[in-house]
């Protein structure tokens, strides 16, 4: 399995062998993620982190995954502070990273932005996150988690919240596809995956069942995974209280629960799980951010030929 | 070119061309979409002539006949894509020189806009449109290869 200098822009260019060991070389480096141990894997590389969009996890997860390995990070900085003010184009700012970079690690709010990215140079790069596009490292991250915190081979696992927008649950699903698991999607009618997602998944072997009863849906799985509804979604204000309010996860609602189901959210939330569910054993998502350390160290350490 | 109609037969004004293309079998309804594709500015001086739900042996279909030029490749693929069932019949001293089956091809690059506003080649990159052609028995949409959005119905508005 050849990973260097290898492009992460979809989880449809992963395999699972290749899904795998990326989550097996987390697991040898969770201590030091930890600061437990002390790692050079990632001595005298660079890599720059070039986000032309807010994030909090995603980057500071990345950073601290390179620091950690005690690897060099370019930052591109504010936006407003570089280049693209003056109307520098993305083909144009890559190609001028990949003098000064080993790696580049990319967010850009047009879809479609990672692949043009790769295309433009032979640096590898690595989408962390294009628009309503992909987001692969987020699904290696939940992959991880339930591993660690559930099962992954098999897993029984209700998806809640926007399935019609959120590209990161379609990559959760195609992703999940390779590991025989039971999918059961709980959202509104006007917010369910579209049907080309669901045939696409059919075509894989996987069968997704649909519900709008969060409390149907909860009583026998092993994860559930949620997600945020975006309010702009919403024409009317009141439809979108409505709906949120209607997939709410509360203490209340998971009495009759599976005792060891998890809950897991890729953040930020707004009202999706209720504050009091973060003092149960079901609660998962703080970890689960956490996670995004390893799994990013791993992916980081791979493609730039450090480990194999 | 004759029709029936009751006990009368009439002659459409619709003459054999002497060199030129004959689209035929154009999925009905569709010819004026064509006709954005072949029938641009400056391509052609000669007549062009359109039949719309005209009779055939399947319902009904559209044709459309050029006088003086012969489409090319590029023009081909694009009508594929809005009329997956049409023959493109060149014409050369008034025989047909050569009969063909459009061809749904498997990949299109440059030929449709992609109806993502958000996709990076609606923006100013220096990239291509890029469309992966799914065909399900003669059922046609697109995928973009960087967005993965879908065009389904409406492909024919969105041709460059």
């Amino acid at each position: 399995m050849r990973f260097k200098d290898f492009d992460t822009i979809s989880m449809k260019d992963f395999s699972r062998d290749m899904i795998d060991h990326i989550l097996d070389t987390a697991d040898k480096l969770e201590p030091i993620a930890k600061n437990e141990e002390k790692s050079d894997i990632l001595n005298g590389k660079i890599l720059a982190v070039l986000f032309f969009e807010p994030s909090t996890r995603t980057r500071m997860s990345f950073e601290t995954a390179i620091k950690r390995l005690n690897g060099d990070v370019l930052s591109l900085g504010a936006v407003d502070a570089s280049s693209i003010t003056k109307g520098e184009n993305l083909a144009d700012t890559i190609r001028v990273i990949e003098g000064y970079a080993d790696g580049i690690i990319l967010r850009h709010p047009k879809e479609g932005s990672a692949k043009m990215a790769a295309e433009m140079t032979s640096t590898p790069v690595i989408n962390a996150g294009d628009g309503a596009g992909h987001h692969p490292t987020q699904t290696f991250l939940d992959l991880y988690t339930m591993r660690r915190e559930s099962r992954l081979e098999g897993v029984k696992i209700a998806i809640a919240g926007d399935l019609k927008y959120g590209r990161t649950v379609h990559s959760l699903c195609y992703a999940l596809s390779h590991y025989n698991a039971d999918i059961t999607l709980v959202s509104p009618k006007e917010l369910r995956m579209p049907r080309e997602i669901i045939r696409d998944l059919k075509n894989r072997g996987i069968e997704v069942k649909q519900t709008d009863s969060m409390e149907d849906a909860i009583q026998d799985v092993d994860v559930l995974y949620v997600t945020r509804i975006q309010k702009e979604r919403f024409p009317d204000p009141a439809e979108y209280q409505r709906v949120s309010t209607s997939l709410q996860i509360t203490t209340e609602l998971l009495k009759n629960a599976n005792p060891d189901l998890k809950i897991m959210h890729p953040l930020p939330r707004v009202n999706e799980i209720d504050s009091g569910v973060d003092f149960t054993s079901h609660a998962c998502y703080f970890k689960q951010s956490f996670y995004g350390v390893p799994v990013r160290m791993a992916l980081l350490s791979l493609i730039m030929g450090c480990i194999e | 070119m004759t029709i029936e109609n009751s006990n009368e037969k009439h002659e459409i004004r619709v003459q054999p061309i002497e060199n030129g293309t004959v689209i035929d079998h154009i999925t009905a309804g569709q010819a004026l979409n064509v006709l954005k594709i072949i029938g641009k500015p400056g391509t052609s001086e000669g007549i062009m002539s359109v039949l719309i739900n005209a009779p055939s042996s399947h319902g009904k279909k559209d044709v459309i006949k050029i006088e003086g030029r012969e489409i090319n490749a590029q023009e081909f693929d694009k009508i594929a894509l809005i009329a997956p069932n049409a023959t493109i019949n060149i014409i050369r001293n008034f025989k047909v020189a050569s009969k063909k089956q459009v061809q749904i091809p498997e990949h299109i690059e440059g030929v449709v806009k992609c109806v993502n506003p958000n996709c990076i080649t609606n923006s100013n990159e220096p990239i291509k449109s890029n469309f992966t052609v799914n065909n399900e028995n003669r059922y046609v949409f697109l995928r973009c290869d960087y967005c993965e959005r879908i065009i389904s119905e409406n492909i024919a508005d969105n041709l460059l």
